[in-house]
């Protein structure tokens, strides 16, 4: 089990803004009636979204109301996840998977590169306030190893030299594209493919 | 090796597109009516013969499980729920089928949930798999636009409703009965069994749950034939499988094979080899972090289906092979396991919560050489008290793949730590102290 930190800084109210609000009502009619609490995970989603990527005990007293359940389950389901943010992140927020398939391939060395360009501490904010990192487990991308998440996107096939470069890119306010860095289209065998021959990119 | 006509994910690298009209032209939404028309009995008949079984890890037939939801619909709903929280180390299968065959998924979701009589599917997907899920809901719009699902999908008389349901960072809501708990908005911990989901599941109705690739392949099957899928691999180990082959190899990949293939053909003909040659190799694990590994010797000669797997004492699990030479230090890898099942235990059980936390910092010293020669006997008798005394098979994965290390490299281990007991040293560790709230601040 995990333990999370919540922010000291909490701020008084939080109110779902007019797309969070839609984008909440939306969810709520995807379960059966009577059965709302079911849109709890979605609309802890939708507060990190609106509140800059984390979660204030305000907006889940704020969705325990409109889902009419308990604060304290609302609590409890966002203590329980790993994916809900208690307190601030980075605006870049780098989740570098070190779980063994990925560890096999180097990923304590895209560590070391976090460690080095971004903040000597995990889970703390940079200098800039810009960018924070955090050891992951595994993200289900193990043959594209190692591999990183910045906020949405995947990062895969990388080597330190290249994850230096794309901190340097969002150092920069450029944009790095996501994906593989080997070039590779998705989780095919590098250049020696033997299935699936009649396809276009065989 | 499998003939391309023979593969079912023709699409699994992407070169063809995800879209509809694309998936349309490799043979997806042929004659779905048609399949329908001939009843939930000749489906499910179809399947059994398929022998087709789970691709989620504990291979049950599939079959049989349809079979268990009640015939008909009494004064609760039916629901089908995919399984798609694929975090199972060494697993990437279904985020390529989520991504590039998303509508293989979405027919063999109306085709099962006509078999088994639901109308609302709702699909479990990991929350870090956002942006799969962005292309698979774009999928299901796609669907609904053509008529292919929602009211009288494709026809069929037939009302199917289909949500995404997105999980937010917990490996165990991977085990059905969390991911239940978790679809109904609580915090994923595992339920007793029995009752089983197909009749207490979802809302206390009952529930079918299925792995992405176990429901993605059922259309093929049901157009090519139970007969067809059954003649591929062996008896009750039937059909193809997308393998996931990481590590120390040389080209790292996804393949679709024959189940049965041998474990060297894979590594050597599709992931081009280990690193540094085959002699380099250490061990491999088959399955998933959850299954036990295997050493070079039965690395060999092993055929990976699920009863060879079991007949050297692992399994087939997700099919996710993780592969691990000689430059790299075992004892390691395998604490870094531990350590991903100390952090993902769901707490509910004594002997998992503080078994998980044990053997990994055991481990840990072990690896450093720090532990004494008796530890290792003490080590593999904290994996027997978590086995069987848990309430989800959580319990079993973590303990297992140390039960495999031991049982491989226990001479590799006491070589490191032949260290006199510490009652004999007189010396005074404190070894009961939780180490690991000393040493990292958010353990
Ligand atoms: C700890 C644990 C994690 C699991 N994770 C997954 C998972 O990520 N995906 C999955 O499909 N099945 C997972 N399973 C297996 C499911 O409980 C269930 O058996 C499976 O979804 C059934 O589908 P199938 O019959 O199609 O294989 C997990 C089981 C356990 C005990
Ligand atoms: S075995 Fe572990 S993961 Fe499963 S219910 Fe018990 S504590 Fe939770
Ligand atoms: S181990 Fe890193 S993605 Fe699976």
């Amino acid at each position: 089990m995990s333990l999370k930190k919540i922010s000291k800084d909490q701020p008084e109210n939080f109110k779902f803004n007019s797309k969070s609000l839609i984008a909440a009502e939306k969810v709520i009619s995807n379960y059966p009636e009577g059965k709302q609490q079911s849109a709890v995970m979605a609309l802890l989603y939708i507060a990190q979204r609106q509140n800059d990527n984390w979660i204030p005990l305000a907006s889940m007293k704020y969705i325990a109301k409109m889902l009419n359940m308990p604060y304290i389950k609302v609590y409890e389901v966002a203590t329980f996840y790993t994916m809900y943010n208690l307190a601030p992140v980075g605006e870049y927020f780098f989740q570098v998977c070190t779980t063994t398939p990925c560890m096999l391939r180097g990923a304590y060395k895209l560590v070391d590169v976090c460690k080095k360009k971004i903040c000597k501490n995990e889970s703390k904010l940079s200098k800039d306030g810009k960018s924070s990192w955090m050891e992951v487990e595994c993200l289900g991308a193990c043959v594209n190893a190692p591999m990183i998440q910045i906020n949405d996107d995947y990062f895969e096939d990388l080597d330190p030299q290249k994850l230096g470069k794309i901190i340097d890119q969002i150092n920069n306010n450029q944009k790095p594209v996501p994906g593989s860095y080997r070039g590779r289209l998705s989780a095919e065998p590098e250049n020696i493919r033997k299935t699936l021959l009649d396809n276009n990119n065989a | 090796m499998l003939k391309d006509e023979d593969r079912i994910f023709k699409n699994l690298y992407n070169d063809l597109g995800a879209d509809l009209v694309s998936s349309k032209k490799r043979g997806d939404w042929i004659k779905t009516k048609e399949i329908c028309e001939k009843g939930r009995e000749w489906i499910i008949n179809e399947v059994k013969t398929s022998e087709l079984r789970g691709r989620g890890g504990a291979g049950f037939p599939t079959g049989l499980k349809w079979s268990f939801a009640p015939k008909e619909v009494g004064s609760r709903p039916h629901y089908l729920v995919i399984n798609a929280d694929e975090s199972e180390p060494g697993t990437c299968k279904d985020r390529d089928i989520l991504r590039f065959e998303p509508q293989k998924l979405i027919e063999g979701c109306l085709i099962t949930s006509f078999a088994v009589n639901a109308h609302t599917c709702y699909i479990y997907i990991r929350g870090e798999y956002f942006k799969e899920g962005q292309i698979l809901q774009k999928a299901i719009d796609e669907a609904y636009a053509e008529g292919l699902i929602g009211k009288n999908s494709s026809g069929t008389d037939w009302d199917l409703d289909i949500y995404i349901h997105y999980g937010a960072g917990a490996y165990i809501c991977g085990e059905e009965t969390a991911l239940l708990e978790s679809l109904e908005g609580k915090k994923g911990q595992p339920r007793l069994k029995p009752p089983f989901p197909a009749l207490i599941g979802l809302y206390g109705c009952p529930t079918i749950i299925n792995n992405v690739e176990t429901i993605s392949v059922v259309p093929t099957i049901l157009r090519r034939g139970g007969k067809w899928f059954s003649s591929l691999g062996r008896s009750k180990n039937t059909g193809t499988k997308i393998y996931c082959i990481s590590g120390n190899v040389n080209n790292p990949c996804n393949v679709e094979e024959e189940m049965g293939i041998p474990l060297k053909d894979l590594i050597e003909k599709h992931a081009g080899g280990v690193v540094g040659g085959w002699d380099n190799l250490k061990a491999v694990i088959p399955g998933g972090s959850s299954m036990p590994l295997l050493p070079k010797k039965i690395c060999d000669t092993i055929k990976m289906d699920f009863d060879a797997c079991v007949e050297n004492k692992t399994g087939l699990g997700t099919a996710g092979i993780i592969v691990i030479n000689n430059d790299q230090d075992i004892i390691k890898c395998m604490a870094r396991i531990a350590r991903f099942y100390k952090h993902e235990s769901c707490g509910q059980c004594t002997p998992c919560r503080e078994g998980s936390g044990w053997m990994w910092r055991m481990l840990e010293r072990m690896a450093k050489g720090d532990a004494t020669r008796d530890e290792v006997d003490m080590l593999m008798d904290v994996t027997k008290q978590i086995e069987g005394h848990t309430i989800c098979a959580f319990g079993e994965g973590s303990a297992w793949p140390v039960q495999g290390l031991i049982r491989h490299f226990k001479d590799e281990i006491i070589e490191r730590n032949k260290f006199d007991p510490i009652v004999k040293q007189k010396k005074d560790i404190p070894y009961l102290v939780d180490q690991h709230l000393l040493e990292k601040e958010n353990a």
